[in-house]
């Protein structure tokens, strides 16, 4: 090998290590304060590892705040609007890809026209219907608005439009009823569509802060990152290190998940960005 | 057992399909858009019992008050600064692990994930972490400026510094992002084409960047601007957890002065206003992404 | 002869949009008969059967069953069976479930049918066991048994036919319904299946309505075939009312193995030593030979030995190609060489020119 190419080699791999380090900073930094013992979090000179590990910022964050309580709020929202948009979005997408009807190709133009629109756009009008209706400060009020998918729809349509739609055709035969035939085939076929939309849906209501800070003002309903500023505005700056366990604790969920999946998570999330 | 006619029987199979999701699509997406447009012309504020047409003001107040334009310049600002870096440091990035991949295709796996983990991590709790980071006497930035000899900084508290240090945590969030559809790219270049490069003569790490890399990932890097300027524009995560607009609006932005006007102060007029100013901006976005695909698909 | 017709198609039209695909048919099929629908691609031979089946529906026009009105039927209550081109089996679900599953949809009720909660349900048990039963006792049959556990995805083709074929047999229908069933296997399979869903259709007794481009296939297997062209019924007859007795030029050009020569009235005279009139002839390759005082003439192109026989390619002296067939033991002469050829008179087809319809001989000037 060539004196040059064994340089550029090392360079490139020198300065990729470097910026991957810079990039991984926060989550070191915000890991080694949660297991720093108070003294040491609040010296005045850098130190990245702590002298012992120190668990009790994560016993604290877990025992004497609200933090469990919003993980569980977190699993509730994520999977309960994962859910609904999964029972109202692949029927209508099996419709559209595999049947023919008046008005499909209106619903399939309005489903487009429907992914144009950011959710911040809708958020006023649905705040004053909620309030209306006076379900502000429940758990429908944050899994409702993201119950309609157009990107969803979009997705499982473009999926099922490929199957042949001779599969469907020996289902109807075979005696299944169409609803029968969204469940039981259309469904498990469409399962890779299901994976990605399920990872992009999961991670993009996990980690929102914009509606949970408008549709909620119960702490108890808060969401793991509506909760965490809570947490923040009350401790007052004492208390770091338990504030640090807590955010490495509702981080952690789906940064293990995208370690373990990677290849599924990154493709999840880059399709999701298709959605803009 | 009354049996409708098949025709009628088919005809609310199919409603029953897709009526639920056309439904929901036109409750929580088409009406409330309807409506934001319709109360931006108001002075509609939240609870009030009536409101009054009021025209354009709400749009002149939003494009002619010093805090309403502080809002879109610095959005714009913001956008300026996170679509270059973001989107050049990602290709850079994406380049050098495609070739690390040739001769260390595991090492090259490890850093791809380490540069994607800010996009699946929660960003209001890595802020958090961020916030202690850039804390004026705690924080390890400061700590190592100090160290190295350098004035520690107010980043979070200083007007004329704070844009600028969202607009890095934005980068450092969404360079892993574009790395990954910049990768995408790069694996879609056919390898024969880098021979020919080699044939006609352009063998060095430069020129086939030049010949080959930059102008085969064209698509691709348009696509990547327009999702990294769609996603600048929504900038609200790190504005509402580290700095709420401040100090003294120095880090207002579109969507946090949305947020703003309309939660906090209730004043749903301005804020619908504002709310169609950020749409217009984002709908030409995405019409102008929606092309991009189009081509591509066109080409493959 | 059974003649008792199990399903009737009365004048069935079925238009999409501004198209017309089927224009008027009638069709009827007897009880117990293996029918063909044979036509070219487009003809519109597979939107009858899916009409026949239920899955779609006539414009016009009225589907009988067992002389009932099934207009407003679906293809599961019909009862019948069908199998498709690509077969059409769920790539999720093993053998075993995608055999199943008429039967579950049959014998369980939709709480017995739940996934897992299913198993709960009371009664299930027996309907368990007999879909079960049912199910070991068509695999056998198909030699399948040994196969119950896998996906589709990882069976051949001929595997794959006969998991589609079980699907059809396990739930005893009215009648069978098969597009295209072996378009998808390779020649060797293909004549080895052909031979299997005729002792399939032996043992069941009941309908087939067997669509097919391929006039080979059709003749092989079926009693009575019904040739379809541009949406029409252009002949509906046996296998040999078909080859002696095409009702139209179209047909005849259809049916046989060897193309049919026509020879327009222009092509004529000096070719065709007779009284011909102005009608169109059709003469199979295979009844036209060498013969010395044959009433043809015409100049040898090429000559295919096949061994039993061989192909002989002619011209006219109007410059009109024809094809012969003489016997393995006739000795080729040069190419160019003027040949006289003979044909048996009852071997003659007239067509009108105009509408290419037959004309029988004593109509013929």
């Amino acid at each position: 090998m060539r004196l040059g190419t064994l340089l550029g080699r090392c360079l490139s791999l020198g300065l990729l290590v470097l910026g991957a380090l810079a990039v991984l900073l926060p989550f070191l930094w915000m890991i080694s304060l949660a297991f720093k013992p108070q003294d040491e979090i609040f010296s005045a000179t850098v130190q990245l590892l702590p002298s012992r590990i120190e668990w009790a910022n994560f016993v604290k964050a877990l025992t004497e705040t609200d933090v469990p309580r919003y993980l569980f709020n977190g699993a509730v929202v994520v999977l309960g609007i994962l859910v609904f948009q999964i029972l109202f979005a692949v029927p209508c997408a099996y419709a559209l890809a595999q049947r023919r009807f008046k008005g499909r190709t209106v619903i399939f133009a309005l489903t487009l026209a429907a992914l144009l629109v950011p959710f911040h756009v809708t958020a006023i009008p649905i705040f004053l219907g909620f309030a209306q209706a006076g379900i502000l400060n429940t758990y429908w009020a944050l899994i409702l608005p993201f119950v309609p998918t157009a990107f969803g729809i979009f997705l499982f349509r473009q999926f099922l439009a490929q199957v042949p739609s001779e599969l469907f055709d020996a289902a109807r035969v075979d005696g299944l009823s169409e609803t029968e035939i969204v469940w039981r085939i259309a469904f498990p076929l469409a399962l890779p569509a299901a994976t990605a939309f399920a990872i992009f849906s999961i991670t993009a209501h996990w980690n929102d802060l914009f509606w949970p800070l408008i549709a909620t003002t119960d702490p108890n309903l808060a969401t793991p990152p509506r909760g965490i500023l809570y947490f923040r505005d009350e401790e007052s700056g004492d208390d770091v290190g338990p504030l640090m366990a807590a955010a490495a604790l509702i981080t952690a969920p789906l940064v293990i998940a995208f370690l373990l999946a990677q290849r599924k998570f990154t493709q999840g999330l880059a399709t999701g960005g298709l959605k803009g | 057992m009354t049996r409708f006619p098949r025709s009628v029987r088919e005809g609310l199979t199919d409603a029953w399909l897709v009526g639920p999701a056309t439904l929901a699509l036109l409750t929580f997406i088409f009406l409330p858009v309807v409506i934001v447009a319709v109360l931006s012309f108001t002075d509609y504020q939240f609870g009030a019992r009536s409101f009054g047409w009021i025209g354009l003001e709400n749009y002149e107040k939003l494009f002619g008050s010093t805090l309403g334009r502080r809002a879109l310049s610095n959005t714009l600002l913001y956008v300026a600064i996170v679509i270059p870096a973001s989107v050049g440091l990602g290709l850079v990035v994406a380049a050098g692990l495609h070739r690390l991949a040739d001769w260390a295709p595991a090492l090259s796996n490890v850093l791809r994930a380490v540069y994607f983990l800010p996009v699946a991590a929660t960003l209001v709790a890595m802020s958090v972490a961020w916030q202690m980071m850039l804390h004026p006497t705690l924080g390890v930035v400061n700590q190592t400026l100090v160290a190295l000899g350098g004035q520690p900084q107010n980043w979070l508290s200083d007007r004329g510094i704070v844009l600028y240090t969202l607009a890095a945590i934005g980068i450092w969030q969404t360079v892993g992002y574009n790395m990954v559809l910049f990768l995408a790219g790069l694996a879609a270049i056919p390898a024969d084409l880098y021979d020919a490069a080699e044939v006609d003569g352009a063998g060095g790490n430069w020129s086939r960047f030049w010949t080959v890399t930059w102008p085969m990932l064209g698509p691709t890097t348009l696509f990547v601007l327009v999702i990294t300027a769609t996603n600048a524009f929504r900038v609200f995560e790190t504005v509402a957890t580290l700095t709420k607009g401040g100090p003294a609006f120095a880090s207002d932005t579109l969507v946090y002065a949305l947020y703003r006007e309309g939660f906090v102060y209730f004043k749903a007029g301005y804020a619908s206003a504002i709310t169609m100013v950020f749409f217009a901006v984002l709908l030409a976005l995405t019409l102008i992404q929606f092309r991009i695909v189009e081509r591509r698909v066109h080409y493959r | 002869m059974n003649s008792e017709t199990v399903l009737e198609l009365r004048e069935v039209t079925r238009r999409f949009g501004t198209q017309t695909v089927l224009d008027a048919i009638d069709v009827a099929v007897r009880e117990g008969s293996f029918t063909a629908l044979l036509g070219a691609s487009g003809c519109g031979k597979s939107t009858t059967l899916r009409i026949m089946a239920g899955l779609d529906r006539p414009t016009k026009g009225k589907v009988l069953l067992n002389g009932t009105d099934v207009a407003d039927r679906t293809a599961h209550e019909r009862n019948v069976a069908m199998v498709f081109q690509s077969y059409a089996l769920y790539p999720h679900l093993t053998v075993f479930q995608n055999i199943a599953l008429p039967l579950t949809m049959r014998h369980l009720g939709a709480f017995g049918r739940l996934p897992f909660a299913g198993r709960l349900a009371p009664g299930t048990t027996d309907a368990r066991d007999l879909i079960r039963r049912k199910v070991a006792v068509t695999a056998e049959s198909l030699g399948l048994s040994d196969l119950l556990h896998r996906k589709p995805n990882s069976l051949s083709g001929g595997q794959k036919q006969r998991v589609a074929l079980g699907r059809a047999l396990v739930r005893d229908p009215v009648m069978f319904l098969l597009d295209e069933p072996l378009s998808n296997l390779d020649a060797r399979l293909r004549v080895k299946m052909r031979g299997e869903l005729i002792s399939l259709h032996k043992r069941t007794g009941r309908a087939f309505v067997y669509v097919t481009h391929d006039q080979a296939e059709a003749m092989a297997m079926a009693d009575q075939i019904i040739v379809m062209i541009a949406g029409k019924v252009a002949q509906a007859g046996t296998p040999r009312d078909l080859y002696d007795r095409p009702a139209s030029r179209d047909v005849a050009a259809f049916v046989g193995t060897n193309a049919i020569n026509l020879i327009a009235p222009e092509d004529g005279p000096s070719f065709f030593e007779g009284n011909t009139g102005d009608a169109v002839i059709g003469i199979r390759p295979e009844h036209l030979s060498p013969a010395n005082d044959g009433a043809l003439g015409a100049r040898l192109e090429t000559a295919e030995f096949l061994g039993s026989e061989t192909i002989l390619g002619l011209r006219t002296d109007q410059g009109k190609e024809i094809v012969a067939i003489a016997p393995g033991d006739y000795s080729v002469p040069a190419p160019g060489s003027e040949i006289r050829l003979g044909v048996a008179a009852d071997r003659l087809h007239f067509f009108d020119p105009a509408s290419g319809k037959r004309l029988e001989r004593e109509h013929v000037r």
